[in-house]
């Protein structure tokens, strides 16, 4: 969609070579044969060998119920937050500086609307509806990225979204390219190609704005001093604090825990805010030889649980705004069905004629 | 000033302007579905919008490039017509705004596919095929919410009666344009009557005809859609981005 509009340097360390590894391994086990569970076998003991061999669990198979649940919860909080999200980059789509931008980010929005289609799709095959996930969504009982309830404040902001936050969800996503549930899998691949480009697209605004004028330098490095802790913290709290990590690992629905994937992210951002000439607001951020990785300051967790809790910036914002489109839309989807019955009848009479 | 560039100005500035409108649906569109849907027309436009008036710059010859021609002109220099600057109102409103605008650009683009001018006819080419997607994508709401049920009904008889008025503007004769769009009336009221009349609403009759935009005397709405679309172009001049 974005074809090559903006030829910009390509942020270094890409991920895209380990998704499209990913894809290859899930070719290649499509291809090993799975032999069916045996009728009247141990289906917890097929599960676990399935799970174990590195094998797809598909919609038709037997599942322990717990981790239905909590998959149709990660799934659908995944697909919440892709629909909360359009709204702090769209908030910039009307004021967008020069057409190329706002063609590039109309479509970025756009894939992530799509991009939450899909993930309720992939939901579905759990044996949930999409109606009900929205509802559970606009009700409040389940969540989405508490990174959505900060506020866009500046153009450079739409290019932090993208490089810093589109960034850290692909450290998160492209391990889940592997994960042991098929449409989960096969949904984040397709995800994380996408998310590649507008990681690309926000590294490559900030890059503009950084060799700009001295203003739109500002603008960036401001927009960087507050995405950049809330970035970190979108990779949950602390490994000794979360709550799911042990048995999601142990089901291969997630494989890394949150501080490594946090480190991976550090690691990775060292090198492109030096290549892009912006600072990361951490003065404790170091190499260490001995861990051959970064040291850095945590994000605040005591922010981010009162964030996850209601009291961010703009959680009642983002709510009120995605109750108030569904309300309002109510009497137009009530329209299509009602026209869609008319006709349904209208086709069975000319069938009977 | 010839009148290819005056043509290319003017189509340029509806596809800008109702690109600008149709983005606002974005994250509010009444289904996820139709959300995404809104977005392709919006950026079907906004292309279509970048080609015009990147090349009336050129026509023009005065170093103005698609960007210094959508955000450093005024209302009054804009040459867009009235339907594409009038707020979204509701879905039912919006969809009257799409069904009109695609009806006419349909068979205008298709003209404009024909013409002598080779940049003006591959614009033509190019947008036909995405004008015939928006004109069956607001047939079929116009459809759906005429006949669905009591309140869609009341709903998209008010928004037809509500834009019908400043259809007459896009048909004013343009004798020594590539294309006079005055040749297109038959088309577009073929097209719409027959939507209309499956739709159970009724055309409404002809009193008011607003029009001005395309001598750049709008409506009051235009100027604030403007003050928001260049606000941060015009904060820093001369930057890139």
């Amino acid at each position: 969609m974005y074809g090559n509009d903006f030829p910009g340097e390509d942020p270094p360390g890409g991920l895209l070579g380990e998704v499209e590894a990913a894809e290859a391994a899930l070719r290649a086990a499509a291809a090993r044969d799975r032999g069916a569970a045996e009728p009247g076998g141990d289906l917890a003991a097929y599960f676990a060998e399935v799970v174990d061999a590195d094998q797809k669990i598909e919609p038709r198979d037997w599942m322990p119920e717990a981790y239905r649940r909590t998959l149709i919860r990660q799934i659908a909080q995944h697909a919440h937050s892709e629909i909360i999200g359009m709204q702090p980059e769209g908030n910039w789509i009307s004021r967008a500086p020069s057409l190329k931008r706002k063609a590039i980010l109309l479509a970025k929005v756009q894939d992530e609307a799509g991009h939450g289609l899909y993930l309720y799709a992939a939901a579905e095959t759990l044996g949930v509806s999409r109606d009900e996930l929205v509802d559970l969504l606009l009700s409040g009982r389940q969540k989405y990225s508490s990174i959505f309830n900060y506020p866009t404040l500046s153009w450079a902001d739409v290019g932090a979204i993208g490089w810093l936050v589109d960034g850290a969800a692909i450290v998160n996503q492209v391990p889940l390219c592997r994960c042991s549930y098929g449409p989960y899998a096969r949904a984040m691949i397709r995800v994380c190609k996408e998310e590649s480009f507008h990681q690309r697209q926000g590294y490559e605004i900030l890059h503009t704005l950084a060799h700009g004028t001295p203003a739109q330098k500002a603008m960036a490095q401001d927009s960087v001093d507050r995405w950049w802790y809330p970035s970190l913290a979108m990779f949950g709290p602390p490994d000794g604090d979360s709550t799911h990590s042990a048995q999601s690992m142990a089901w291969k629905i997630k494989r890394f825990s949150n501080d490594e994937l946090r480190q991976r992210f550090v690691d990775m951002c060292v090198g492109q805010a030096e290549a892009l000439g912006l600072r990361i607001p951490d003065p404790e951020l170091r190499w260490n030889d001995e861990r051959q990785a970064y040291d850095f300051t945590e994000p605040d967790y005591d922010e981010l649980m009162r964030v996850i809790k209601g009291n961010g910036p703009c959680n009642r914002q983002r709510m009120e705004h995605r109750r108030r489109a569904h309300s309002e839309g109510a009497w137009v989807r009530e329209a299509a069905a009602a026209y869609a019955a008319k006709r349904a009848v209208k086709e069975k009479e000319k069938v009977a004629a | 000033m010839s009148v290819n560039f005056a043509l290319a100005l003017a189509l340029g500035d509806d596809a800008l302007i109702a690109a600008q409108r149709l983005a606002e649906w974005s994250t509010r569109a009444p289904e996820m579905e139709e959300d995404i849907a809104l977005s392709n027309i919006a950026l079907d436009q906004l292309g279509a919008a970048r080609l015009l008036l990147s090349y009336a710059g050129e026509l023009e010859g005065a170093g103005r490039d698609e960007d210094a021609l959508a955000y450093l002109r005024d209302d009054r220099e804009f040459r867009n017509c009235l339907l594409v600057e009038l707020p979204n109102g509701d879905f039912a409103v919006t969809m009257a705004k799409l069904l009109v605008l695609a009806a006419y650009q349909v068979p205008l683009y298709t003209a404009l596919a024909g013409c002598p001018d080779e940049r003006l006819a591959a614009v033509g080419a190019k947008a036909r095929k995405e004008s015939a997607y928006h004109l069956d994508h607001a047939a079929l709401w116009v459809k759906r919410l005429g006949d669905g049920t009591e309140e869609s009904h009341r709903r998209m008889q008010a928004g037809v009666d509500q834009i019908w008025p400043y259809a007459d503007e896009l048909f004013a004769a343009w004798p020594d344009a590539p294309v006079d769009p005055a040749t297109l009336r038959p088309d577009f009221d073929d097209t719409v009557t027959a939507v209309l009349a499956e739709a159970t609403l009724t055309v409404p009759e002809v009193g008011w005809t607003p029009a001005g935009g395309r001598d750049g005397v709008h409506t009051e709405h235009l100027s604030y859609l403007l003050a928001e679309m260049q606000v941060l172009h015009r904060a820093h001049p001369g930057a890139r981005w």
